[in-house]
């Protein structure tokens, strides 16, 4: 990214006109995490009270407290979401790090085409497949267990984390590898001692990546799968406790932003390595 | 030769893992799926071949119409997506003081589970107390409480501004990625000659931004037509049906009511339209990238 040249420069009204626009983006797009931390913040009169008001007269952190016994199960969900998207995250890297590098290197027949199946697979939903997942879960026996929400949420994420590594290792030199084989080192010992040292940085964007897709996929295998309150991820759990009679508004919001507080200050961290991944993975095919 | 075939082998030992799980887990519900659309399969029912009763069935019952409001909600959500997107890429691409922040701040939806997302706008959309209907009431442009969530029509919209939502940081970050990747020289070159502002854009920025506008386009138009959460967080298909697509009335009839081959039918229904789309998306990709070579 180059630094502001002579063309870059705005004038005033053009600066106003930019700030507006970005204001009103950034509005639609943050607006729900606005409203839902107020609403966090709000007691619970006040938010069933006409006319509507915004700010949270006072506000306390109360719902904080409360939700952890109102939302029974609520420590428990938070650890099966980071237990089942860590499982899946290291199985999809253990499956696809090999595979990435052998589309990455070798060229044989039928490779072109195999990587295209990949890519369709990417193109399925779960939700097409939900009966004879059913099926096969059933036979197995692992309806109800963390299995079943695990087995198929690494196929679907194995496509994209095969072709955003792919690309990644593409752009590793073709010589540093070729020139270890030379010296007569062997493919596994060149592929764990020169490329895996070097693809590191990509396989981190896979495995976060990766970690992101699985707790947003946590829904349908889990609604389908599984009925246990023990085994239910966050957002189920929290669905569970959305489809109730009488939902206490600011308890769930205060429940949904603990949630996701961790997965955010990781990304918040992360989120420079994150898009430059994204979009190498994305824009180089 | 020796050293080849050894490499051959090496190469299929590493890809076979990653092979023969995906085939496991999806190639083969994908044809089981085609063979159960065939059969009365059901929970307790023994499975009897029934030819092509399931799919007469489709085009008797409701389910016409439920494809053609696919078809809609996509559309529609798909091309809001896509102008909001890219107008949000082109002002964060503007080079003015705390972009990389307001860059950082479009991720929320995409980073955030899903469905903790949808709750808010469930809240959001609340007739009574929600932030929509409220806000709308303080300054005097409705005169009642609307419920958004609860009529066929605001229902179908609703639903779709979420899915807008959720989609629009993927096509930020994609846009944005493809403007930085305009060679700098292209618009220094156009300055100098004295072109303003707003043209380097329509001439420059725009053309070289319509191959990337059509990938994410496919891309979106599939994922879109995949969502399944959102509705059935907000709505699980209705009032009245008004907002259920195929995923919601392919996962009512068979994980609902147990009728596994009249959802098969639908399920090998939307796989072959996911199909025209993938191969539509795999020949646009393939002529982008020929023209591109060029």
């Amino acid at each position: 990214m180059s630094q502001p040249t002579m063309i870059h420069r705005y004038r005033w009204y053009e600066l106003v006109g930019i700030y507006a626009g970005i204001l009103l983006f950034l509005t639609f797009i943050l607006a729900p995490f606005v409203e839902g931390f107020l609403v966090s913040l709000k007691p619970l009169a006040l938010l069933f009270s006409s006319p509507y008001r915004f700010w949270p007269e006072n506000g306390s952190l109360a719902a904080y407290r409360t939700m952890w016994v109102s939302v029974p199960g609520f420590a428990r969900y938070i650890f099966n979401s980071f237990f089942i998207s860590t499982i899946i995250t290291v199985a999809v890297l253990l499956l696809v790090v090999p595979s990435a590098y052998a589309f990455a290197r070798f060229k044989f027949r039928g490779s072109g085409a195999l990587l295209a199946a990949f890519l369709a697979v990417n193109m399925f939903s779960g939700a097409v497949l939900l009966i004879p997942l059913f099926r096969l879960m059933r036979s197995f026996g692992v309806l109800n267990t963390y299995f079943a929400m695990i087995v198929p949420g690494v196929a679907f994420l194995i496509p994209s984390a095969i072709w955003l590594l792919r690309t990644y290792m593409m752009r590793i030199p073709r010589e540093l590898d070729e020139a270890a084989f030379v010296d007569g080192a062997s493919h596994v010992y060149t592929l764990r001692r020169v490329i895996l040292p070097i693809a590191m940085p990509g396989i981190a964007v896979v495995a976060i990546t990766t970690f992101i897709g699985s707790y947003a996929q946590q829904f349908i295998f889990a609604l389908t799968f599984n009925s246990k309150t023990e085994y239910m991820p966050l957002p189920i759990g929290l669905y569970a406790y959305f489809g109730r009679q009488e939902v206490v508004w600011n308890e769930l919001m205060a429940a949904s932003f603990v949630g996701i507080a961790p997965a955010v200050i990781v990304i918040f961290f992360l989120q420079r390595y994150l898009v430059s991944g994204l979009t190498a993975g994305a824009v180089k095919q | 030769m020796s050293v080849r075939r050894s490499t051959l082998i090496f190469a299929w030992t590493l890809l076979l893992p990653a092979v023969l799980y995906v085939t496991v887990i999806v190639a083969y519900p994908l044809v089981d799926t085609f063979i159960l659309s065939f059969t009365d399969a059901s929970l307790k029912k023994t499975t009897n071949w029934v030819g092509a009763a399931n799919y007469e069935k489709i085009f008797n019952g409701t389910f016409a119409e439920v494809i053609i409001r696919t078809f809609v909600w996509t559309a529609f959500s798909v091309a809001i997506k896509m102008i909001i997107g890219t107008f949000g890429a082109v002002m964060l691409n503007a080079a003015v003081p705390g972009r990389a922040l307001f860059r950082v701040l479009t991720m929320p939806p995409w980073i955030v589970p899903m469905a903790i997302g949808i709750f808010m706008w469930g809240w959001m959309y609340n007739g009574q107390f929600g932030m929509i209907s409220g806000l709308l009431q303080n300054w005097g442009l409705i005169d009642g409480p609307v419920a958004f969530l609860a009529h066929g029509s605001t229902a179908f919209w609703a639903t779709i501004v979420t899915d807008v939502w959720i989609g629009v940081p993927m096509v930020t970050l994609y846009m944005l990625a493809s403007m930085q990747a305009v060679p700098q020289d292209l618009y220094e070159a156009a300055w100098t000659d004295g072109a303003g502002r707003f043209y380097r854009f329509r001439r420059i920025t725009l053309p070289l931004l319509v191959p990337a506008m059509i990938t994410m386009s496919m891309l979106s138009l599939i994922a879109t037509f995949n969502s399944f959460d959102i509705i059935w967080i907000l709505t699980q298909g209705g009032p009245n049906g008004d907002t259920t697509t195929m995923i919601i009335d392919t996962y009512r009839t068979a994980i609902g009511s147990k009728k596994y081959g009249e959802g098969a039918a639908r399920a090998v229904l939307i796989c072959i339209f996911l199909s025209i789309f993938c191969i539509a998306y795999f020949r646009v990709t393939h002529r982008l990238a020929s023209e591109e070579h060029r």
